[in-house]
Order: C-alpha cells, then sequence, then structure tokens
C-alpha cells in the first residue's frame, strides 16, 4: 500500500519532512508522489528504509544524500541526482542530466536513459550503470566505486582518475589524462556481471571495455616541475 | 545565474496562446533571475512595414504626439502602439535608418526593430513585467524570454535580455563571456557597434555581423563556439524560427521539449510543467558544443 502525496497540493518542504520522518522510521512504508513538476531536492536527505516512486520529472539535487532507501523515477532527473548518495538505490526512468551520482559513496544509482556530462564525478564508492550514453568529464577524479556505460562515453572520461572501475561498452571519445584501458580480468567479468543483474540490463560483461588509472598522477613528480 | 526560455510553434491554431504560455515559463524561471526580465515575441507583420521598438523612463511625455513628431521628422506614415515604458513605431522599409536616428536623437532607447519582432525588457520580478506589457496577452509565432541576476553589467532595462543588433535578430543569454571586451573592439573595428556595456549584446553582434557576412544561422552560431570564450547557453531568435548552442563545458543548463505542436527550450525542466501534452513529450538536454536550430 503506498501513500499517496500530490505535489500539487502539498508544498516541497512538507512531501520532503514526511518522507524523512517516514525513512527514519524504518518502517519498509512505500510513498507515491505525483505532480512533480521538475521540482528541486525532492526525496532528499532520506535516512533509512523507505519506498518511493515519484511519477514525473524532477529538477536539481533529486534524491540527494541518499540512504537505505529506494527512490525511482518515473521521468527524467535534473541536475546532481543522488548527490552524494550514501546506500540504497536510486533508478531514473529517463535522462539524468550533468553530475549524476556526484561525490556518492555507495548505493545504486541505475539510470535508464543518458546521463549528461561529469557522471559519477568524485564518486567515492557508489555504483553508477547508465543504460544510455554518458557526456563528457565524466567520472573527473573518481576515487572509488564501478561506473557502467551501456552506450557511448564523452570526451575526457576518467580524467585524472584514482581506483574507481569504468566500463564501457559502446564507444569513447577520449580518455581523460592519466587514464588507460586495462585488461578485463576474471574478477572483473563477475563484478559487471553482478552489476548488470541488479540494474536489470540486458548486457553480456564480455562487451565491454574496463578504463582506470595509469596512476601517474598520484604524487607530484619532481621531472614534471617545469609543467605545473 | 539567469533563467531562459524559448517557444516555437509548430501549428497556427495555438498563435494566440504564445504569450500566455510564454508568460508561465518565464514566471517559473523567477527564481533564476530576480533582477530583470524580457521577451522577444515575433508576431503579425505588415508587407512593406519595419517595427522599431523603443523605451523611455517618462512614457507620458515622451510618448506623447510620438508618431506625429516622428512622421514629420522622416516625412513617412508612422502608426504608434504603446504599453508601459514601450511603443513599438511602425514605420515604412525604406525610413527604417532614418526612423532609428532620430528616435535615439529624441533620447529614446532603441529595444530592436524587425518585420515581426517587438521586444519588451524592464527591471523588476518577472511576473510584474508580464503584467505591465500584458505579456500574456500577445499572440505570435515564436518568442524567446530571460530572466536576469546579473552579473557583468548593472542592473538597468539596457542591461536585460533579449538584445537585438539586427532586424529580427536577438539573443538570450545564461553565463558570462570573458573576451567580450575584445570583441567589442574587433566587431567595433568592422563597423558593427553595441549601445550596452553587456557581455551578451557582444555575443548578439557577433552573430548578427557574421549572418550580414553570408553566414546562415547555423554557421553563426557554430562560430561562437570558436570565437567567443566564457559559459554560455544561448538562444537567439530569427524571423523564421530559434536556434541553441551551449559551450564546449555546457555547465549552464539547458532542456528542450518537442511535441507535434511546438518546440520548447528552458534552463530547467520546471519551465515546461504547464505546457501542454509534455508528459508524452520528447524531452532531452542538448549537447555540448552542438547547434540546433528549428525554422519555418
Amino acid at each position: 500500500m503506498s501513500t499517496i502525496l500530490d505535489m500539487a497540493e502539498t508544498d516541497l518542504r512538507a512531501v520532503n519532512t514526511t518522507l524523512q520522518a517516514a525513512a527514519k522510521d524504518k518502517a519498509n512504508a512505500a510513498y507515491t508522489l505525483t505532480n512533480p513538476r521538475g521540482s528541486h531536492a525532492v526525496a532528499c536527505g532520506l535516512d533509512g528504509p523507505l519506498s518511493v516512486t515519484v511519477k514525473g520529472s524532477t529538477g536539481y539535487y533529486c534524491a540527494g544524500m541518499n540512504k537505505d532507501a529506494t527512490v525511482t523515477v518515473e521521468g527524467s532527473a535534473g541536475p546532481g541526482v543522488a548527490e552524494n548518495m550514501m546506500s540504497g538505490v536510486v533508478t531514473i526512468e529517463g535522462d539524468a542530466s550533468q553530475y549524476a551520482g556526484a561525490t556518492g559513496h555507495g548505493g545504486l544509482l541505475n539510470i535508464k536513459g543518458n546521463a549528461s556530462s561529469r557522471c559519477g564525478i568524485s564518486m567515492k564508492g557508489i555504483d553508477i550503470v547508465v543504460h544510455g550514453n554518458i557526456g563528457h568529464m565524466s567520472a573527473f577524479m573518481a576515487q572509488k566505486g564501478n561506473l557502467v556505460v551501456l552506450g557511448d562515453a564523452g570526451d575526457a572520461l576518467g580524467d585524472s582518475l584514482y581506483e574507481a572501475r569504468l566500463f564501457v561498452r559502446g564507444s569513447v571519445k577520449s580518455l581523460g589524462a592519466d587514464c588507460i584501458e586495462k585488461e578485463m580480468r576474471p574478477e572483473h567479468i563477475a563484478l559487471l556481471s553482478e552489476l548488470l543483474e541488479k540494474a536489470g540490463a540486458d548486457a553480456k560483461p564480455e562487451e565491454f571495455k574496463r578504463y582506470g588509472s595509469a596512476r601517474k598522477l598520484y604524487n607530484f613528480n619532481i621531472d614534471h616541475a617545469d609543467a605545473y | 545565474m539567469c533563467g531562459i526560455v524559448g517557444l516555437f510553434l509548430k501549428r497556427d491554431e495555438l498563435r494566440p496562446q504564445l504569450g500566455d504560455m510564454l508568460t508561465d515559463m518565464l514566471i517559473t524561471m523567477t527564481d533564476r533571475g530576480p533582477d530583470s526580465a524580457g521577451i522577444a515575441i515575433y508576431g503579425e507583420e505588415t508587407a512593406g512595414s519595419i517595427k522599431i521598438t523603443v523605451q523611455s523612463d517618462t512614457p507620458e511625455t515622451a510618448f506623447d504626439a510620438l508618431d506625429t513628431a516622428l512622421s514629420a521628422e522622416i516625412d513617412a506614415p508612422v502608426a504608434i502602439k504603446t504599453l508601459d515604458t514601450h511603443a513599438v513605431l511602425t514605420v515604412p522599409d525604406a525610413s527604417e535608418a532614418a526612423a532609428i536616428t532620430a528616435l535615439e536623437g529624441m533620447g529614446l532607447r532603441i529595444m530592436g526593430s524587425g518585420a515581426s519582432m517587438e521586444i519588451y525588457k524592464e527591471v523588476g520580478l518577472p511576473k510584474d513585467v508580464a503584467a505591465r506589457f500584458g505579456l500574456r496577452e500577445m499572440g505570435g509565432s515564436h518568442g524567446i524570454g530571460h530572466t536576469r541576476m546579473a552579473t557583468e553589467s548593472a542592473v538597468t532595462t539596457m542591461g536585460a535580455h533579449p538584445f537585438s543588433t539586427a532586424d529580427d535578430q536577438c539573443l538570450v543569454h545564461n553565463g558570462s563571456l570573458s573576451n567580450h571586451n575584445q570583441m567589442r573592439r574587433t566587431l567595433a573595428k568592422k563597423g558593427v557597434f553595441t549601445r550596452s556595456e553587456n557581455d551578451t549584446e557582444v555575443g548578439a553582434a557577433y552573430i548578427s555581423s557574421r549572418i550580414a557576412e553570408g553566414a546562415s544561422l547555423g554557421e553563426a552560431l557554430e562560430g561562437t563556439i570558436d570565437d567567443l570564450d566564457g559559459f554560455f547557453t544561448f538562444v537567439t531568435g530569427t524571423k523564421n524560427g530559434f536556434g541553441v548552442v551551449r559551450d564546449p563545458i555546457a555547465c549552464k543548463p539547458a532542456v528542450m521539449a518537442e511535441t507535434d505542436d511546438y518546440v520548447a527550450f528552458a534552463s530547467e525542466y520546471r519551465a515546461f510543467a504547464d505546457l501542454p501534452g509534455i508528459e508524452a513529450a520528447k524531452v532531452w538536454e542538448p549537447e555540448p558544443a552542438t547547434v540546433y536550430f528549428w525554422e519555418r
């Protein structure tokens, strides 16, 4: 049984207060939000098990800082969806705008459409699966976690990358500084199989290439002093 | 931060509703730009005539018998429509240059001119600006609007968008240009002058100068990617349609929607919420450094 909150009648702050209180109750309640009308910060700061379905498109920072909750947007999401997510699952049925999953520490961000620029920027442990394409500068300075892309990646993928793993099935327009293609070993195939299954993605892990850090930018290099 | 909106109608039956639809979009973008608001609307045109939109801070005196005075000055028939601080003067094509010179000589500010384009812009909240000009009642084939949060020049009528630098051409902008002073000098050497200190007006003048040199709208917009430095999401209006281009970094937001009835542009999806049939529309984010345009 899902409680319906109509955002045409209930204001955003009241909706988020209700959802945040329900998350803290840890009762696994279900909520459906209607008429989101592209509002900002919908279902953000949820700190406990809760299921939220948003019937329509959202604006900036939907499901930010999510912890343990399951948030599904039946539309597209604006910039910064699931920013700094800690755990749980956030699913976007449509497209996600720029910096989806930025700085995310954990959980799964599942984008069924395309994600635009800076997807997974500075990610710190989150798993992001994008069923379509991603834009430029994705996974910039990504530290930990996995970014899986079934489509193509834009310019400068994984620039200044740390230890996040990037898997791309389609083409990569260009790799960023210190990002290189790496061998797909059995443990990567196993990891990717698990992520694809979790995301309900219809793709074979063998079709992907893996990209990671060349680890040349980790430390100051005295030989390059003139370049800084 | 600024808000920009654009609406291009594909069906003539919707033309009477253009102002109403655009006004809702504009007001929704108030959070992004509460300083000033403006709209360029492409409406009715009369063969052989050109419309010049002017602004005055003292409209009661400035617009009193302005048509008679201008008609005497340029020795041609003049029709006038006044809306708050703005007046639209309709003059024969051949008298356009003389009329603009005469109007500037009378101390009026030129907002823009064209066969179908009228521009209305003022300092204030978008809802107040829209009400002052009766934007909701305006019809037309397409229009673009802007809500401003000023960064590059003062909060004045002349600093508000849209900027028009050639007949029926105008530009709205979210972002800031960093090479506008250099580009202003480059354009001045070619005889292209701007009326304000604003960076966006230089962008508009750049596009107009490229079109005047023979470039298509698409080519002129492509040129902004190489020749203008800074952040921009541009929406440009022409007599036949509108175009969209974003800089290669594309940090200024943009979203588009298309149905059988219209093509819409906005800084955020929120601005689309009241458009008819938006639930079933194709909605997408325009790619960086890629030119989009729709013309009839």
